[in-house]
């Protein structure tokens, strides 16, 4: 980040700007809310695990939506289950992100067509920041969204969040 | 025991509720019986000392898929009801033997008795059985679907199923 670089040496003063400084801390905490659908859920938990370990990113799961910044969809969402995920999501607080991972959440995957029962893609009921494909993505890929979904917490700002663009 | 000789014991104590026994059939043979008398059937298979069936492996709906169109003779055309099945599969851990039953019951009020008290690792697969077919299970102690969400109408399995295009406000068909 370079925030911190230098100034500490001299004296406990920082200066820098609010926003980066809160989206500073937003990015490398995200906490996850501790929770999997399918067989994506798998390669998740294999990426939260020590061999790839999510937690250098700050990313820890969390078993309560109240605290909880980002929501990975990792898997097949039934339409049962979707009623219960928007619930979940409408709990979390605000700023809140949600990754979609793998097929079935992105499009319904290999159910897109018979699947009477899935839901053909997580943002037909709640916003998706990050879409990763795969079936089911390697934890790479999964790392990979979510450096994607830091970059974008990089970008935000408070100002220009309700602003119309000219 | 063979497959022949449980059908024989079996013919000899309930006669008429056994139907016929199906052989060339890649598993074990299938018993064919009456959907009402299952029941006591099943707990004349668990208890007698000659078959000791302790274990049911295995209950699953089936849609036999056989509604046929019938002209009349009027010229018009009508369609036969068609029948949904159960099939059980039971082994005996004792003995070392294995059968099938089938029951076949009407597609448009299909009734069976429940083997929920002769077997109760059947309590879930009944439910699911419902819950998929729309098969009815009587003196089931708790007939609920098990997958879909309770309010779903329709039976997903059955083959003349129409998916709905919302459910709760959210659009189903890709
Ligand atoms: S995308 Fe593939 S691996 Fe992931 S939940 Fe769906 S079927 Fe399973």
């Amino acid at each position: 980040m370079g925030l911190l670089d230098k100034e500490f040496n001299d004296s406990n003063i920082v200066i820098a700007k609010m926003e980066d400084v809160m989206n500073w801390a937003r990015l490398s905490s995200l906490w996850q809310l501790s929770f999997g659908l399918a067989c994506c859920a798998i390669e998740m938990m294999a990426a939260s695990a020590s061999n790839y370990d999510f937690d250098r990113f700050g990313v820890m799961p969390r078993p309560t939506p109240r605290q909880a910044d980002v929501i990975i969809i990792s898997g097949t969402v039934t339409l049962k289950m979707a009623t219960r995920i928007k619930r979940l999501y409408e709990q979390m607080p605000d700023p809140k992100y949600i990754i979609s991972m793998g097929s079935c959440a992105n499009t319904g995957g290999p159910y897109w067509e018979h699947g009477y029962h899935v839901l053909k893609g997580i943002d037909r009921i709640i916003p998706v920041d990050v879409y990763v494909p795969g079936c089911p993505p390697r934890p790479e890929a999964l790392f990979e969204g979510l450096l994607k979904l830091q970059e974008k917490i990089r970008t935000e700002t408070i100002r220009t969040k309700n602003k119309k663009t000219a | 025991m063979t497959a022949e000789e449980i059908f024989n014991l079996l013919k000899e104590k309930f006669g008429d509720s056994i139907l016929e026994m199906v052989t060339d059939v890649p598993t074990e043979p299938i018993i064919s019986v009456e959907p009402l008398k299952i029941n006591l059937i099943t707990q004349f298979l668990r208890d007698s000392d000659e078959l000791q069936f302790n274990s049911l492996m295995n209950l699953s709906g089936v849609d036999d898929n056989n509604v046929q169109k019938v002209k009349n003779e009027d010229g018009s055309f009508s369609s036969t009801d068609g029948t949904l099945s159960v099939y059980y599969h039971l082994d005996s851990l004792e003995l070392k033997h294995k059968i099938t039953l089938k029951v076949s019951t009407n597609r448009n009020n299909p009734e069976v008795e429940s083997v929920t008290d002769i077997w109760h690792s059947a309590n879930w697969h009944e439910r699911e059985a419902f819950d998929m077919f729309g098969i009815k299970f009587n003196n089931h102690p708790d007939l609920t679907r098990i997958l879909m969400p309770y309010d779903w109408k329709g039976f997903p399995l059955r083959k003349d199923y129409e998916n709905p295009e919302f459910y709760e406000g959210m659009k189903i068909p890709y």
